[in-house]
């Protein structure tokens, strides 16, 4: 069961194959299974999980159900779910029930979707291996000495893994695509204000996006449809109107123009990951797209500006973890100064403390015209670039990432390296624009993956492409050994 | 050496919307703690900020009322600092722009006086912050976060006062103005319009600022007056003494009527301003503007020149009546209904009216004689049925629930007499009776006028018509 598709596992129980309290169990027994290891699940919501399958396959049998009813997944921890912890990987929030569902995870639910549990992520979604995580760091499916990549790590690895059918992530600089790529899944970073961020735990709340974390692009599309949509609770929600994404995906793609920026292929792009891209672009030249080399300029910058603005951003969406009313309070505070300090220093992990930090500084008097400003003009200009580009082409593509999975402790004590992890996915999210990681080879063991950016809202064509691809390869079929 | 007080005002006017800024929770004063704060005024993780409208369109008819330039975009910023009442650990506020910039207002110091122009250099949206209790808590502080959220406009002014009366002349001014156009209830005990003063003194002549003191806690015009006028002193031996002033945040203290210091500028706060990326840009269009251009009752200062001009009011009487939007509504319908007489109506709101209203503590929407019934009343003055000494009583009576002038006039027999016989019989039967002050008059002794008088109105009970009975008696005596 767990490896067929969404649609697949939609078919089986429409067909009554199974129930989707059948369906429940089995995942919830392949956790058991396989999580003790992998420690890609921070809670695992059993008997909800199971309730919610017995009111799918009720609604089932009244006839009400919709593609996704009765199916499970996981939703990343920095989603808040009333009623069950929401951590973000963080002692800070160890204790912390939100009264509310976010947005995506009501959608999820109303759609009839079985929640399995929350998945663990770097610490408030900052780091890109998964491994500074209060829970401890989660493994890498394919090869357990390297990391998953992050900070969705722990949605990537359950998919990959075959413990959750699909799961939700998070996206500020490829916390979505990076670990899609890095575990070997499919995964989509929408358009933002494609879908709402209500009751996400804002990290940055100008770059990010929640996106669907699946195997292919036809699982992607079909969640992406559940999760996307207007919010009047999150004021950058975009009021346009969702289309079936799955309707699309068959479509063909001859002569689509693809942009490759020969900035993204410079030095520095790892000569294995090089070549196995270049398959993957020949892939789609037999398709009958035709590749056009385009410069996107100022793409070297895109990693710095995202650093200072995720900081920037994130150390003001952190100020409100301070001790007073949720969250991690320390023991017997003298006095305020005392809980402010005590709370933040034991609550906050030390990748979290050092960006909070950097974060803090870059906004001081004198600083914030030095490091933020500069970071927004980066940002301008990259949009800039993109709008040219986009002038000449349909889509872009790239590697997902400079390289495949890094050892496990090889990155994380250097801030600035670990970001370069996301070096070919920033420029994204500082242009708001929509991107898929699909997967597209391996290096040994170890998956890689092809990014394709689009166009504002061009989620649908992004979607239709990657399963174009899937349809001729096999790469996001594959399972990790043992799994 | 002469000196000049350089004064510039920051006042916080609380918004009269019904809900909150940035969330649906209620902004109604008074709740039980910790009962109007919702998951977003807990500053909730994840929780998100939706803007009002309404708190946009007050500031923008507070915008037009001064004359002011609406930034066709302004956005919100995150003023950050550690609080315990600050749930977010940042204040949502404006930085750059402020929604509402280069605006004035004009004031007068000195009934009669000319009129002053202050320049308003910007006013900004923002949110407030809850209560930090420290009683009753053992030790320990509690924290209510119902006024948490609630929308403020902060309005600064240039420094271009150079008194503190000139400082409480422009806080009143606008805390009139905010009233009229009805973005804010005034109230000041429940601190719904508060201030802060920058104050500074310098040699006069000298164009460069002082160094400047900011005052807080200064929630009353008088204390604004008097705190203000200590701060000055206080600069000037200063500096007389050959003392240096260093730039800090004063407190003043009403029990000691003195200002303490609470933090100098190298302690200040930095802010560390982050443009706000959970809320969009605030986008003003024209027509938005032409609407609430259009909604905008007639201005205080205006209607305050019309009562001078067209009526022929002093700038006393203009200036009292204008005090409120209420109180000049109910004077202008008195005098719609009466159909003239602008002194006359005036003066009946002004004297009587506001003398009970202020006696029994009552507001003007309170009062229980309508401007209806008002003018009823001055009409009979106007008719003559009644004298406008009467007519204080029968004032008295409909305030005591009589009923309507004519019913009080009937009921109590004051109707006027403005019989001529009748006044003359009563006169001469008065003359009989006193020959020696008749006398006494004829040989020179005008004072005993009023004696006559006096005479004549007690053997009418007050009711004899005053201008026949002078007129009639000026005869008799010169007989």
């Amino acid at each position: 069961m767990h490896s067929k598709s969404l649609a697949e596992l939609s078919a089986g129980l429409t067909a009554g194959s199974f129930s989707s309290v059948e369906l429940t169990q089995h995942f919830l027994a392949r956790i058991t299974e396989h999580d003790k290891h992998l420690n890609s699940f921070i809670t695992v919501t059993a008997e909800t999980a199971l309730a919610q399958a017995a009111a799918a396959d009720a609604r089932r049998s009244r006839g009400e159900a919709g593609a996704l009813t009765g199916i499970p997944l996981a939703h990343k921890d920095i989603f808040c779910t009333k009623d069950v912890r929401t951590s973000c990987a963080s002692k800070m929030l160890d204790n912390f029930i939100a009264p509310y569902d976010a947005d995506v995870v009501e959608r999820c639910a109303a759609a009839g979707m079985v929640m399995l549990g929350k998945t663990n992520m770097d610490e408030f979604a900052m780091g890109s291996s998964s491994e500074t995580s209060f829970y401890g760091p989660v493994k890498n499916p394919w090869d357990s000495a390297v990391v998953p990549g992050g900070s969705s790590g722990g949605s990537a690895a359950a998919v990959a893994a075959g413990i959750t059918p699909a799961a939700t992530g998070s996206d500020t600089g490829g916390s979505i695509r990076q670990p899609a790529a890095l575990c070997g899944i499919t995964g989509v970073k929408p358009t933002y204000g494609r879908v709402s961020r209500y009751g996400m735990v804002a990290l940055a709340p100008s770059l990010e996006q929640a996106g669907p974390m699946a195997r292919s692009a036809e699982d992607c599309a079909l969640l992406l449809s559940v999760m996307a949509g207007f919010d009047p609770r999150d004021s950058t929600s975009i009021e346009q109107s969702v289309p079936d994404y799955s309707a699309a995906l068959k479509q063909d793609i001859k002569g689509l123009k693809i942009g490759l920026p020969k900035e993204y292929f410079a030095a520095g792009l790892n000569a294995s990951v090089d070549a196995a891209v270049q398959q993957a672009i020949d892939e789609y030249r037999k398709l009958g797209a035709t590749m056009v080399e385009i410069s996107l300029p100022h793409s070297e910058l895109a990693a710095a500006a995202c650093y200072v603005i995720t900081a920037a951003e994130g150390s003001s969406s952190l100020t409100r973890m301070d001790g007073v009313r949720f969250g991690y309070r320390c023991a017997d505070p003298k006095d305020l100064t005392d809980l402010y300090t005590r709370s933040r220093s034991e609550g906050f992990g030390a990748e979290v403390k050092r960006r909070i930090m950097f974060g803090t500084h870059a906004l001081t008097a004198g600083c914030y015209e030095r490091y933020f400003l500069k970071a927004q003009q980066v940002r301008r200009l990259l949009a800039d670039g993109f709008k040219q580009a986009f002038s000449q082409v349909d889509v872009i593509m790239t590697p997902t990432s400079p390289t495949v999975a890094f050892a496990t402790g090889e990155r994380n004590k250097d801030s600035v390296n670990m970001f370069m992890a996301d070096a070919c996915t920033n420029a994204a999210n500082l242009a708001g624009l929509p991107a898929i990681s699909v997967p597209a080879g391996f290096i040994g063991k170890h998956p890689l993956g092809l990014q394709i950016i689009g166009q504002h809202f061009a989620e649908e064509r992004l979607l239709n492409i990657a399963h174009q691809y899937q349809l001729v390869t096999d790469w996001h079929t594959r399972a990790p050994e043992g799994f | 050496m002469e000196w000049e007080a350089v004064i510039g005002l920051e006042i916080h006017s609380q918004l009269a919307t019904r809900s909150k800024i940035f969330s649906g929770s209620s902004t109604a004063f008074g709740a039980e703690a910790n009962t109007q704060a919702s998951a977003g005024d807990l500053a909730m993780p994840g929780q998100l900020p939706v803007l009002n409208k309404e708190a946009v369109r007050m500031a923008v008819r507070f915008g037009l009322a001064v004359d002011a330039t609406i930034a066709p975009s302004s956005r919100f910023a995150r003023k950050q600092y550690f609080y315990p009442d600050l749930p977010a650990g940042y204040q949502i506020s404006q930085h750059e722009p402020a929604i509402v910039f280069n605006g004035h207002m004009d004031i007068v110091v000195k009934d009669g006086g000319s009129s002053k122009r202050i320049g308003i250099t910007r006013a900004h949206l923002e949110e407030d912050a809850g209560k930090s209790l420290h009683e009753d808590f053992n030790g320990m502080t509690g924290i209510d976060l119902n006024r948490a959220g609630t929308p403020l406009l902060e309005i600064v002014s240039e420094p271009d006062m150079r008194s503190a009366q000139e400082a409480v002349a422009y806080m009143k001014r606008i805390h009139e103005l905010v009233r009229y156009i009805g973005i804010c209830d005034g109230n000041m005990q429940e601190g719904s319009f508060r201030c802060d003063a920058n104050v500074s003194v310098r040699p006069k002549g000298e164009t460069k600022l002082g160094t400047r003191a900011e005052l807080k806690n200064i929630n009353s015009f008088r204390f604004v007056e008097k705190a203000i006028e200590y701060e000055i002193e206080r600069q000037i031996s200063v500096l007389e003494s050959g003392g240096r002033l260093v730039q800090e945040t004063r407190l003043y203290d009403p029990d000691r009527n003195e200002t303490r210091s609470m933090r100098s500028k190298e302690d200040a706060i930095d802010y560390r301003y982050l443009p706000d990326p959970d809320l969009l840009p605030i986008v003003i269009e024209p027509e938005f503007i032409e609407e609430a251009r259009a909604s905008l009752p007639e201005l205080p200062v205006a209607r305050r020149l019309r009562f001078i001009d067209e009526h022929g009011l002093s700038d006393y009487d203009a200036d009292f009546l204008t005090g409120s939007r209420e109180l000049a509504d109910y004077y202008e319908a008195v005098l719609a209904a009466v159909g003239g007489e602008t002194k006359l109506c005036a003066n009946w709101v002004m004297g009587e009216l506001s003398a009970n209203l202020n006696r029994d503590d009552k507001d003007i929407t309170e009062s229980p004689v309508s401007s209806g019934q008002l003018a009823d009343m001055i009409k009979r003055i106007i008719d003559n049925t009644i004298s406008g000494k009467i007519a204080k009583e029968v004032f008295e009576a409909m305030w005591a629930g009589e009923g309507d002038a004519d019913v009080v006039i009937d009921k109590r027999g004051l109707k006027q007499i403005t019989d001529s016989g009748a006044i003359e019989k009563i006169l001469d039967e008065i003359l009989v009776a006193h020959p020696d002050n008749v006398a006494a008059y004829r040989a020179g002794k005008d004072k005993l006028f009023g004696f006559f008088v006096g005479q004549a109105m007690k053997a009418t009970q007050g009711k004899a018509n005053p201008q026949q009975l002078n007129e009639l008696l000026k005869k008799k005596l010169a007989e």
